[in-house]
């Protein structure tokens, strides 16, 4: 180095080392990592929970998660359901207002909801709302938008009718998808309304800046109906999708808040920062499909045994360090309508009696060591914990049956486009993560009119019947139970077997107050606070 | 050289032409789309996105529309960060590749040069052998691993230096991810300086500069290394190329808001027109170093004359 440079350097160095000394700012700064750059902050466009985190902050839809994930009242202050549970009446808050000042109103949900389902939105979540009488009509372009079963009675009454009851709804609300937009902001502005400057929210947060791969600021919005109750002055989101390179910076103070880290770290991190790392079980499932559309994947007898072979504890143990948990069902726990979800048989014995049992299945069908020979090829996309998890369970599928076990990757768009369009195989990795807090989202990944989901294209009329009953069902209680059946078939028939329970990974530093782990994953910002 | 400048300067058109069409047809035959997500889109949703980019149109059209588009300085919308256009998305990130690219490469060049000169002097002394076994470990350790050591060392134990982010672009920010980025090129100039340095040195016209008497430091400043900046000078133009269009693993380390990561994120994410966008920012940038690079060389060498 030049002596320069050198002096240059070291001037640098005095003057990071002075401002590190001077006083803190006044105001309450939360600096939150977030594990990507988000997309969009158009609520119609976005579809991953980076952005849910930014938006949810920025705007209040009709229902919110609390700091325990709990459904509560937002913008709408109370609703009342009519009997058959096909109509939804929503009062808005009379103090609800935007940040530039001017009242949040029942025509500015309609407006959102109508953006949101006209096919020219191209919004990727219109589904989210197909609940809404003609929602998908409209969004497929059969129908008018005017003709979508939602209706502002008055400036603060927001009517909403069904196209069948839909137990979930509430959950659906809570959905950055049906967050609202400011009418008047967006007929001016056009598709620069999300930019900083022009943006107009009704949250807690407003947006100040946001440089792409650095940060995006937003600060208390005054005019927020409860902007009295919310602590912190100033939000800044930091999108760093390099995992490693996040935790270095919560290490060295310069973040409060990291979502995601590599499940390698936990023990390490564990001991230097204790309590400060967080592992909260989440509504998604890590599971295999078997392609039953082919021999021997088509013998459930194979599917059992394949799946009762994977020692689902090791993998949670030794290749995720305890940062997923053992499943043994599609539906993952901690679902408040549904409760304890029906596990696969096998569940209950030790991992020895599986083998055994598994081995004993696999005769009966006529393959692996004295059959038919039992060649599988497991496809993932590329990751290197989906690989460690791909090669444990081809040394256990191996060990057990004597199978020839190959493996192929492609990365995770060509992945699931092989998928998705039908491509064969003989066992995928798939994972699922909850849009909203219902078993219906899992189970009917796996319906025969699936055509996108159901990846192994399984066919059961038992399994299909009682979903339709479940869709028909208005009492709750009932519903689930139905819903139980189903899942029973599903996991007899083995056509995925699910692995793991996936869970976030947080590390909350302890100057955080007011943070609450929930399996919904929803921490909004006005309810944290950061003390000296 | 005026004509020299032009007729350069016309001749990357075609070049340019070429580099975008092989790039937007590898790109399409990639697997998969920018909207081909972890979690598949319905069919219908799927449908109205396809028609709203125009993806549903036949490949040709597509190709000749981002043709004509391109031409006029129109590179489309992003796929994937759907609130920016890919010129925006550039335009935000590459001023910040730049100033760091150039620190960086002004480090590089200067420590070695300087590093490689020292070393040729004292050819076969223990110094030449330790700068030429630390300029084979810049080469051989990678940036990701240099990077993360700096962070845990002045970020983390000595809490001296912040461990990432821009900040208010003050040089404690850019000192870390500007050493991680040079390092490997620092260590490419020093061996190339060494070796032509040695070889200058035994020239004739050096041998005779000796014989008069003339100091030894102007001996090698003034005459030994014009000879030897020539193949430092060829490799100036593509380092510097890389440089400042970004390194996407030192911006993912130090979490840099540069245009370097865009070009790996845009393949990953098959955002067609980013990855296009970056292809012809990087094209650029190489054919404009190289160009300068050919007049500096005309300066450097009585023998290459552009006219």
């Amino acid at each position: 180095m030049s002596s320069r440079l050198m002096r240059a350097a070291a001037v640098a160095l005095l003057g990071s080392t002075l401002l590190a000394g001077a006083p803190a700012f006044a105001e309450t700064v939360l600096h939150r990592g977030n594990s990507g750059e988000p997309q969009t902050l158009d609520q119609a466009q976005t579809s991953i929970n980076i952005e849910a985190f930014i938006l949810k902050d920025l705007y209040e839809g009709l229902t919110i998660y609390d700091a325990a994930g709990k459904i509560v009242p937002g913008a709408a202050e109370s609703w009342k359901v009519s009997e058959d549970g096909l109509t939804y009446t929503f009062k808005l808050r009379e103090n609800a207002k935007w940040s530039d000042g001017s009242p949040v109103t029942a025509q500015d949900f309609e407006f959102s909801f109508k953006r949101v389902e006209d096919p020219k939105t191209a919004a990727k979540y219109a589904n989210i709302l197909y609940p809404i009488k003609n929602a998908e009509m409209v969004n497929t372009g059969k129908a008018d938008p005017k003709e979508l079963g939602i209706k502002s009675v008055d400036d603060k009454t927001f009517e909403i009718t069904l196209e069948r009851p839909t137990p979930f709804f509430l959950e659906l609300l809570a959905h950055q998808t049906a967050l609202p937009v400011s009418k008047a902001s967006l007929e001016k502005n056009g598709a620069d309304f999300v930019k900083p400057g022009t943006m107009v929210s009704n949250g807690a947060f407003q947006l100040v800046s946001h440089v792409p791969n650095d940060s995006l600021v937003v600060q208390k919005n005054p005019n927020f109906w409860d902007a009295a109750n919310v602590k912190l002055d100033k939000v800044i989101f930091y999108p760093i999708d390099d995992q490693a390179a996040s935790v270095r910076r919560f290490e060295a103070k310069e973040m409060d808040l990291v979502y995601n880290f590599s499940a390698d770290q936990i023990e390490r991190l564990r001991s230097a920062y204790k309590d400060q790392v967080h592992v909260s079980p989440t509504l998604a499932t890590y599971y295999y499909v078997f392609d039953g559309r082919e021999a021997p994947f088509n013998d459930v007898r194979v599917r059992q045994a394949l799946s009762m072979a994977v020692d689902r504890d090791f993998l949670a143990k030794k290749i995720y360090s305890g940062s997923q948990l053992p499943a043994y069902s599609l539906v993952p726990p901690g679902m408040a309508n549904y409760g304890e979800p029906a596990k696969a048989d096998f569940a209950e014995l030790s991992q020895l009696d599986r083998e055994d049992k598994a081995i004993e299945l696999m005769k009966e069908a006529g393959y692996g060591e004295g059959g038919k020979p039992l060649n599988i090829e497991v496809r993932y996309n590329t990751n290197p914990n989906h690989e460690r998890v791909a090669t444990a369970v081809a040394d256990m599928w191996k060990n057990t049956f004597g199978a020839k076990v190959t493996m192929s990757n492609l990365d995770v768009s060509s992945h699931y486009a092989y998928l998705q369009e039908g491509g064969k195989f003989n066992v995928a990795r798939a994972g699922w993560v909850a849009d909203y807090a219902d078993p219906e989202n899992f189970l009917a990944l796996n319906l025969s009119t699936n055509k996108t989901f159901n990846y192994g294209h399984y066919e059961s009329k038992e399994f299909d019947d009682l979903m339709k009953k479940s869709y028909a069902e208005t009492d709750p209680a009932a519903r689930s139970k139905i819903m139980h059946e189903a899942e029973t078939i599903l996991m007899r028939d083995q056509p995925i077997a699910p692995f793991l329970t996936q869970a976030d990974l947080w590390l909350v530093s302890d100057h955080i107050k007011g943070w609450q782990d929930n399996a919904a994953n929803e921490h909004l910002s006005r309810f944290l606070s950061v003390s000296e | 050289m005026l004509s020299f400048i032009l007729r350069r300067l016309a001749s990357a058109v075609p070049t340019l032409f070429i580099v975008v069409t092989i790039s937007f047809f590898l790109m399409r035959f990639a697997p998969g789309g920018p909207f081909n997500l972890e979690r598949p889109l319905p069919p219908a949703t799927m449908e109205n996105i396809m028609r709203t980019y125009q993806l549903d149109q036949p490949l040709w059209r597509q190709y000749l529309t981002y043709i004509g588009n391109a031409v006029q300085g129109d590179f489309g919308p992003s796929y994937i960060y759907k609130d920016n256009t890919v010129a925006e998305l550039i335009g935000k990130g590459l001023p910040y590749s730049i100033e760091l690219g150039f620190y960086a490469l002004l480090l590089a060049l200067i420590g070695g040069v300087t590093l490689g000169t020292i070393a040729a002097l004292r050819q076969n002394s223990v110094l030449d052998f330790s700068i030429m076994t630390l300029a084979t470990m810049g080469t051989t350790i990678p940036n990701f691993v240099v990077g993360p050591v700096l962070t845990l060392i002045f970020a983390i134990l000595l809490a001296l230096l912040p461990a990432g982010g821009w900040g208010d672009g003050s040089f404690s920010f850019l000192l870390l991810p500007m050493i991680a980025l040079a390092l490997p090129q620092l260590a490419v100039f020093a061996r190339l300086t060494r070796g032509s340095m040695i070889e200058a040195l035994h020239a004739d016209h050096i041998r005779t500069a000796r014989a008069y008497g003339l100091p030894a430091r102007i001996v090698v400043i003034t005459h030994a290394m014009r000879g030897a900046m020539l193949p430092v000078v060829s490799y100036l133009a593509p380092c510097a190329a890389a440089l400042m269009t970004g390194s996407a693993v030192v911006e993912t380390i130090f979490t840099i808001p540069g245009v370097g990561r865009y070009f790996v994120l845009g393949a990953l994410n098959r955002d067609y027109t980013l990855v296009m966008g970056t292809v012809v920012l990087i094209a650029i940038f190489v054919i404009v170093f190289n160009l300068l690079v050919d007049l500096l060389y005309g300066l450097l060498d009585p023998r290459v004359r552009h006219d």
